[in-house]
Parts: C-alpha cells; structure tokens; sequence
C-alpha cells in the first residue's frame, strides 16, 4: 500500500511540485543572454516592480483578467440553457447528447481554434453572410480582434461548463419544483427560488474550469486576437521563446499562479466536497 | 409544457450548431478545389494526396503516435494508483497535499506548467547531464498532466461500486493484493481504458507543453499544425483535421461502450 501511494506523491513532487521551486528561484534573478542557459541566480525584485509598473504588462494583466470573465460568463448564459434541456431530454436520449457535447473535448484544442480563423477572415464564411443577407453592409473584420477571442475561448471551453452544470441539475428534485408550482410560485420564480440554488455547486465548478484556464491562455489570442490583444499567458510566451528572458517569465508565471491560487483552492475544495457527497 | 419542450429544442440545436457548425466547415473545405477556404470551387481532393505527401507532418504525427502511446500507458498505471487511494484510502500523513498534487494539473494554466518543467529538465541537465530533451521530457510532460484525469475517471468508477466485495474477499483471508487484482482491478478495467483513452488524445494533442519541452529536434504534429496555421489558413490541415474528428469520434465512443458495460 505505501508503494500505491508513493508512486503517484513521488512522481507529482518531481514533476510538479519542484518546478514551482525552481521558477520561483529563477523570477528573483536576472537575464543573461550570454550564459547557458540565460540566467544569473540572484534576490532581485527588478522583473517583479517591472510586471507591476509597466503600462504594457499591467494592461495584459487585465486584459486576461478582464477577458476570462467575460467569456466565462457568456460560457455560462449559453451553457446553462443547454446542460438543463439536456436534463429534460428522453432518458434514452441524454447519454447520446451528453457525447455530442464531449467530442469537441477529444478532438484537437489546436484545430477548433483553427476552425474559426476561415470562419471570421475578412472574406470568410461568416462576413460573406452578413454581406449576402444584408444584415450588415460592411461587416468588418472580426478576426484579430477580441470579439474574436471571446469566441474562441466560448467555443473551445464550453464542454467544460455544460458537463459540471448537468451533473449539478440531473440530480436536481423535480418534486421540489411541483411543490413551489403547488404553492403559486411562477415558472421563473421556481427557477430563481429552487433550480438555480441546487445548482450552485456546479455553476461554481463550471466557471473555474473555464475561467483559471482562460485566464492564461496562449493559443487562442495568439491566433485568433491581434496585436492590440495583450493577455498575460501571450507575454510570457513572448518573453520566453522571442526574448529568451527566463527569469522574466518566471515572475509572469509565479504572479499568474498567485493570482489563481485561489480560484484553483476553491475548485479543489469543490472537487473533494463532491467526492464526500458520494 | 408544450412550451418549454419547444424551449429545449431551441436551445439544443442553437446550442449544438454553435459546436460542430465550425468543424463541419474545416472538414468541407479538405474537398475544396481553391486553395481559399472561403470559396467553394468544386470537389477534390488534392489536399489529402498533399498531406499524404508531406514528409515533415508525416514524421511529426509518427513522433506524436509514440509519445502518447507511451505517456498514455505510464500515466494509467499510476493515475490509477492516485484515483485508488483518493477512493480508498481516507487517512494518511500528507493526504491533504497529495489530493491537490493529482487535481491541480487539470487547472494549471499550461504556460505556467511548461516552464517549469523546462526548468526542471534544464537545471538536471546542467548538474547530472540528463535528461536530453526531446521523446523522454516530452513524455514526462504528458504522463504528468494526464494522471490527473486517469485518477479521476478511476476514483468516480471505485465511488460508484459496492466495497462488500472487497470486503468479503478480504475476510475470506485475501491480501489486499489479491483482492485487488482478483475484485478490484476487473471491476475498474473499463475506468483504466477510457482513461488511457483520455490521456492518449491530450498526448496527441498538446501544443504548449510540448514546444517548453521539446528542444530543437522534435517535432510533434501539434507543433508542426501550430507553425503551419500562424501563416493563415492551410487546406491540408483541414484535412488532417478530418482525420483527427474521425479518430475522436472513434475513440470516445468505443471509451463510451467501456465505461457503460456493467463488468
């Protein structure tokens, strides 16, 4: 039994757990494009006061902040809908849907986001639609811009909010609603007064595995956002394989994780509160 | 009533059109004749013979093909040992931080995670010469972000089961070994393959840990996809895309048919 637990705890301490050590170690040093790699160890707060003081990453700071919430709340309006009409689908019918919303998850992150620069060029599918049904006369171009990272990031993540939320709403008691309709509430009052509150848990669940990743996400500003998208996790890229300043990147990442340790702490405590309920 | 059906039903198929629309799109444009994607000239299928032609793609998905059977395979075994003692074992010294150590990597923002396993392989690299990036570090990436979705799937499959059984084979006089490989381990077996199923897609799959990791020899077929798109669209990779929806599919339903068949 000791070996069943070790192996797990001795392989994520290695891997996981003892790179934190090292970035952090790193952040308070200094780039050194000479040396391999390039790095001089140090105590210096230089990129930190940097990170809190320049215009530019200030703005990626928020940006990301700004850009997760938003897109996690739209993930939400549209999720939400869609998790319960799953719920009021025919038994038989609901394994089947609930795949249907797995798939995108199992195919490629990289090709999804793909998926949607044909899609938002300024000649592409959706502008030729506007034009052609005169919706809009000039339409513009979507991609490059962060309309078009919030669609992406709704797109790409909105598996990961319908599967908490139906897990939260199957187990919902209807009686519970037959008894408010008993009682005179109106349709949206029950929803307000009993659906909703049952399904906290995994509206809670839902917008932290949208929102922490979101938050530093690389793929979908890079391809689909211009260069006016500052989001954070695009800035510690850059630093990194364009600028080569590991110790930078290192604060990026260490303020990034101080930044979401609290919503991945709460995600945890939510995780082993669901695990107990069984 | 009869309203809130039509209400589902909108919502659904709103809901569902918003997500296989685009793929449908990518996987029209693979029979596309012009090299635009966004005007139709005609069937062909000169692309596919492209991507079938193209030796560097070729390489890189044989590179990926190998990592994530390896990675899957490793990071089974031991997100199964995780999700056994999240499920079975309540109470041990340092319980609290090996919960978090198995959960946190599903919600790790990925950058954050890649350099510091590069960090990791560079600093081991400098002091005992090991390990040379490229397969083994792009491997141990991947083994440590899929353990945690391996011990998940196998900790709701052990919750969900009756422990009599292995209760009963214990009082018979089993070890727990035996009962383990005896009970235990035939009643999860779906678990373990569907996760490996997982784990071996996020292989297949993963973009930003790899590029950390990878150093200048490896290619996988993400990162060759990845340099290929930044210069705008590319009929092939619409076809390569075809290809891996297909996979997918294949691949989630036979991981559906494991976890439903009652053992």
């Amino acid at each position: 039994m000791r070996l069943v637990i070790a192996l797990p705890y001795v392989w994520l301490a290695t891997f996981f757990l003892l790179p934190f050590a090292l970035v952090l170690a790193i952040a308070f040093g200094t780039n050194n494009p000479d040396a391999v790699p390039p790095i001089d160890l140090g105590v210096s707060l230089k990129n930190f006061t940097l990170l809190f003081t320049d215009d530019l990453y200030l703005a990626a700071w928020l940006g990301s902040l700004r850009i997760a919430a938003t897109s996690t709340l739209v993930t939400l309006l549209l999720g939400y809908p869609m998790a319960y009409a799953i719920t009021r689908a025919r038994p038989s019918l609901r394994p089947l849907l609930l795949m249907a919303v797995i798939l995108p998850f199992w195919t490629s992150f990289l090709i999804r986001v793909y998926a949607w620069m044909g899609l938002l060029s300024s000649n592409g599918i959706l502008n030729q639609f506007l034009r052609n049904t005169g919706l809009v006369a000039d339409p513009g171009t979507i991609l490059g811009t962060e309309w078009a990272v919030h669609l992406g990031i709704v797109y790409a993540y909105l598996p990961f909010m319908v599967l908490p939320l139906y897990a939260s709403l199957e187990k919902l008691d209807t009686s519970l609603l037959e008894a408010a309709a008993d009682l005179g509430a109106s349709p949206i009052t029950a929803f307000f007064t009993v659906t909703l509150p049952q399904s906290l848990p995994g509206v809670v669940a839902g917008c932290l595995l949208v929102f922490i990743p979101a938050v530093g996400e690389f793929v979908i500003p890079d391809l689909l956002g211009g260069t006016d998208t500052l989001m954070i996790g695009k800035v510690l890229w850059d630093e990194f394989f364009l600028n080569s300043d590991w110790p930078l990147a290192s604060a990026v990442a260490i303020c990034l994780l101080v930044l979401l340790v609290g919503p991945i702490a709460l995600f945890q405590r939510q995780q082993a509160k669901s695990l107990e309920r069984q | 009533m009869v309203g809130r059906a039509r209400f589902a039903l909108t919502v659904l198929a709103f809901g569902y059109a918003f997500l296989y629309l685009p793929i449908a799109l990518v996987i029209l444009y693979s029979f596309n004749e012009s090299r635009l994607v966004t005007v139709w000239a005609g069937f062909s299928t000169k692309w596919w013979s492209a991507l079938f032609a193209n030796e560097a793609m070729l390489r890189a998905a044989w590179l990926s093909l190998r990592i994530a059977l390896v990675s899957a395979t490793v990071a089974a075994v031991i997100g199964l040992a995780a999700g056994y003692v999240l499920a079975r074992v309540p109470r041990f010294f340092g319980r609290t931080l090996f919960g978090s150590l198995v959960i946190a990597p599903m919600v790790m923002p990925e950058v954050v995670m890649g350099i510091s396993m590069l960090l990791l392989f560079v600093v081991s690299d400098q002091l005992v010469s090991w390990p040379n990036r490229g397969f083994l570090t792009i491997a141990i990436a991947h083994i440590t972000f899929s353990i945690a979705f391996v011990a998940v799937v196998v900790q709701a499959r052990l919750a969900d089961f009756d422990r009599s059984l292995e209760e009963a084979a214990m009082d018979l006089g089993a070890t727990p070994w035996t009962t383990f490989r005896t009970i235990t381990l035939p009643l999860i077996a779906p678990a373990v393959g569907s996760g490996w199923l997982l784990a071996f897609t996020l292989s297949l799959d993963d973009l930003i840990l790899t590029q950390f990791v990878a150093g200048a020899q490896s290619e996988t077929l993400p990162m060759r996809v990845y340099s290929s798109v930044r210069l705008g669209v590319d009929p092939q990779i619409n076809a390569l895309a075809t290809i891996i929806v297909a996979v997918a599919a294949c691949a989630l339903i036979f991981s559906g048919w494991l976890t439903r068949r009652k053992a």
